[in-house]
């Protein structure tokens, strides 16, 4: 049994995608270095185009790659075993991803329980308090930095509270967009598919709202410790949302043209996974950035 | 045209280039495991030249006591750049061209689960190293702030070149991490019926573990570095006191990544000599199963241990403790491995072809490198100790005659597997020999300037150092020499100028990979071997 699954395994045959993607990669890593670079000093540079074709040239990378991938998929070459590498491929790019946003929590943690409190004069640090950033508090939110920068703080209620709802509800559908696919009820596949996609949108416009208001009552990136844990956190999440719903609005074109069957759909459960994720990521920001 | 087919028809004969398309269309767009695993290793050799010709600079440069040949800036850049590239260039490659050889065969399986993406993963590092390189070339010069990058040095007092020092980092961690998942979906799904977890040999073992690193801390990596470009261009203040910050957040980051790193680049290791040393000594390993949880528990306590590099910050009692103690409990799975491959060796009946060599050098210097590793351990030697020549000894003998050394050995002890023909010996033996003798010159005397006080990554010493460190230089120009004969030797070989090798090429070697030809075919195991 093994074996017979075995010996379908399929050795794809070679592909100028990968090459394609690195000289992708390539061109963005140096566009937007020299962007940065540019920006911070006030100079022209050509890096925003150097940019703009790194993310052209993967944008065309990722459909080339991807409709070759669908090709042969829907042409039958694929096996079980390959289902399974990449079940578990997505699985440990979804733990990376984790661990990423754990480095932007952990500082945040740090600075809470740790970096502030110390500046403050907690622990042994009285000298540091007094002779350092005398008359510093510490509290959190810190509206008021030791450098002296005020800023105001961001509430839960209103839009994050309504942002919370609106992802756990597309949660919620996109299961059962999935049992859908599982029972072979293509509308409800397709119609719980376009809720998630729609609740997704409306996600992110809500966020670009609150990014404004944010901006409007005075709470920015270089607004000290709250200001950068509030953004880069809330920022990432964002970036991980479009490309989430982005994946989604592929796999409900890839719907309506009929493909997934109840027992082959990997690309579907991982676009599913990859939205569960970016869920439970805002479940935490919601609790840590904004309640507690 | 679909390979599915045509692996079918293909078998198992030698003409291994019948299929590939030739030349550089080859090598660009390749899905074959051993192309991939080719193309890691050249790679890595030539970053582990380009890195050691910026050893070269440092060395010259520290020959006599005074400001000679470089200056301090560029000094730094040096010492920075040497740094990046030898761990994410030439060490990291290295395992990672190993695993892509020597897994598929070692489980019985035709190729990596993944092999497109092997090829991307691979086709990005050379880009990320033009970058890093080209950085060098940039108004201001490249970065100059430590392979570590503390704050404020990256972020406050760093080059304006810093941005593309932190997107190539981005692109390698990218690299690593698809590296890393690729690994473990081959082990984990790929493995021939009946190669249960418990037969697995060490090798594989080492790396599936060393992958579960990789994917857990390269993306610490890619967020502190993301922290430090935000503060540098962007107005944060992460690492910045008089935004809430703190540059010490900075290090407990970074070395939440580091230490993890560390083991990263000496598990691999750890696997080759554990296939190494049984088949020179004609014995089977010593206690396997306590060899897989000995890996297991290093790597598990590697996320505990991270500020042993912070001693000096000032941290509170309770945490200089918690990680001193953390640290010193590492030692007891990292001697049992020592102690393994002792009695592995123990009444075997042992020939001391290259491999071995390297292998037996491995253990001792590897060793020595660990007890001084104890030494750092120690909170208030450390004291002393930190930021000194001995941590740069310290950490060179694990990482050279470690990491390096067994890179050497598994490339002697594959490459009659690879090429079909059996090395140079007399010029291997010139290699060993001139490496090992001048590896030790060149690192053993940085222990007692070290002790003494001499601080690392400073272009100038005090009078009393120029001895020792002229020394130190004099092995360090040797140590560089002597990889040129490496070159040559590979070159050789890759000519395929040399006797024609046997399958099982040494007598005493087990593993699926001696029972295939050698060469190894173009494609191996289209049909699952059977695995008693
Ligand atoms: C017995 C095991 C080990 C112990 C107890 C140990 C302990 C330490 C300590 C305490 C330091 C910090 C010294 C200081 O900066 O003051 C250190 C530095 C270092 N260790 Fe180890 N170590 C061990 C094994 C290893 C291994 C296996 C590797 C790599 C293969 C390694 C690589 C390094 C590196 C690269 C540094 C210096 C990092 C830097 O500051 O640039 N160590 N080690
Ligand atoms: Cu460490």
């Amino acid at each position: 049994m093994a074996q017979e699954e075995y010996q379908k395994y399929y050795v794809p045959e070679q592909s100028v995608w990968p090459i394609v993607g690195a000289v992708a990669l390539f061109l963005i890593a140096v566009g937007a270095g020299n962007l940065t670079i540019d920006i911070t000093n006030g100079n022209e540079g050509y890096g925003q185009w150097v940019l703009l074709a790194g993310i052209v040239t993967l944008i065309v990378m990722v459909t080339g790659w991807f409709r070759n991938q669908i090709h042969e998929s829907m042409s039958g070459l694929y096996s079980d075993q390959l289902g399974r590498s990449y079940r578990q491929g997505m699985a440990w790019f979804i733990f990376s991803e984790v661990m990423f946003f754990a480095a932007f929590f952990g500082a945040l943690f740090y600075a809470r329980t740790i970096a502030i409190p110390w500046l403050g004069g907690a622990s042994n640090n009285a000298m540091t308090n007094e002779v350092l950033w005398p008359g510093f508090e510490a509290v959190w939110p810190l509206l008021q930095t030791p450098g002296g920068i005020e800023s105001t703080q961001m509430g839960w209620f209103g839009l994050p509270l309504v942002n919370t709802m609106l992802l756990l509800t597309s949660s919620v559908t996109c299961h059962y967009a999935h049992v859908g696919l599982e029972q072979n009820k293509r509308k409800q596949l397709s119609w719980m598919l376009g809720l998630t996609i729609l609740l997704g949108c409306v996600f992110l416009g809500l966020q670009v709202e609150e990014y404004i208001h944010a901006y409007d009552i005075g709470l920015t990136l270089d607004s000290g410790m709250y200001g950068n844990t509030f953004f880069l956190l809330t920022g990432f999440h964002g970036m991980h949302v479009t490309l989430g719903t982005v994946i989604l609005i592929v796999l409900w074109f890839r719907v309506q043209k009929g493909h997934f069957t109840p027992d082959n759909h990997f690309a579907f459960q991982a676009g599913s996974w990859y939205w569960h994720f970016v869920d439970v990521v805002w479940v935490m920001l919601f609790f840590f950035v904004y309640i507690l | 045209m679909s390979t599915a087919t045509e692996t079918a028809h293909h078998g198992e004969h030698d003409d291994h280039h019948h299929h590939a398309p030739a030349g550089l269309k080859r090598w660009l767009l390749t899905t074959n495991h051993k192309d991939i695993g080719t193309l890691y290793l050249w790679f890595s050799f030539i970053m582990f030249l380009t890195g050691g010709a910026m050893a070269m600079v440092i060395r010259a440069e520290l020959f006599q006591p005074g400001l000679q040949i470089v200056d301090p800036n560029f000094f730094n850049q040096m010492t920075t750049v040497h740094g990046l590239i030898m761990v994410f260039g030439a060490v990291m490659p290295a395992f990672t061209g190993l695993a892509n050889w020597l897994i598929p065969m070692m489980i019985g399986a035709p190729d990596m689960a993944l092999p497109r993406m092997n090829n991307w993963s691979f086709w990005i590092l050379p880009f990320a190293f033009l970058i890093l390189l080209s950085s060098l070339f940039m108004e201001g010069g490249g970065p100059a702030f430590g392979w570590t990058f503390y704050a404020p040095l990256s972020t406050t007092y760093s080059s304006d070149s810093t941005a593309l020092f932190v997107f190539s980092v981005h692109i390698m961690g990218i690299s690593s991490i698809m590296g890393a998942i690729n690994v473990i979906v081959t082990i984990w799904n790929m493995r021939a019926p009946g190669m249960t977890w418990m037969k697995m040999p060490m090798f594989v073992w080492t790396w599936l573990i060393t992958a579960f690193l990789l994917i857990a801390v390269m993306p610490v990596l890619a967020g502190v570095v993301t922290m430090v470009l935000t503060d540098k261009y962007f107005g944060t203040s992460f690492f910045n006191a008089a935004g809430g910050g703190d540059p010490v957040m900075f290090q407990h980051i970074f070395w939440f990544f580091g230490h993890p790193e560390v083991y990263i680049m000496i598990l691999p290791a750890f696997g080759i000599i554990s296939h190494i040393i049984p088949t020179f000594a004609r014995k089977p390993l010593f206690g396997y199963a306590s060899m897989v949880y000995a890996t297991a528990s290093i790597a598990l306590l590697s996320f505990i241990v991270w500020a042993h590099h912070m001693f000096t910050t000032g941290m509170p009692v309770a945490a200089e403790m918690f990680f001193m103690f953390a640290t010193m409990l590492i030692s007891v799975p990292t001697g049992v491995k020592v102690f393994n491959w002792v009695a592995t060796m123990w009444r075997g009946s042992m020939t001391f072809e290259i491999p071995m060599l390297f292998a037996i050098a491995f253990v001792v210097l590897f060793t020595i490198g660990g007890l001084s590793g104890l030494m750092l351990a120690i909170t208030p030697v450390d004291f002393q100790y930190h930021d000194t020549y001995f941590v740069v000894a310290h950490f060179h003998y694990v990482l050279v005659t470690g990491a390096v050394f067994s890179i050497m050995a598994a490339a002697y002890y594959w490459l009659p597997k690879w090429t079909g023909v059996m090395y140079d010996n007399t010029l291997a033996k010139w290699h060993f020999w001139a490496s090992l003798v001048s590896v030790n010159v060149l690192f053993f005397p940085m222990h007692f300037v070290g002790l003494a006080g001499m601080p690392r990554r400073i272009p100038d010493y005090a009078l009393q150092f120029a001895d020792f460190n002229k020394w130190i230089s004099i092995g360090g120009f040797a140590f560089g020499l002597s990889q040129l004969i490496f070159l040559a030797l590979l070159i050789k070989a890759c000519r395929k100028q040399g006797e024609p090798a046997t399958s099982q090429v040494w007598d005493g070697a087990e593993g699926l990979e001696w029972e295939i030809p050698s060469p190894a075919p173009y494609h191996t195991f289209d049909t699952p071997p059977l695995i008693k």
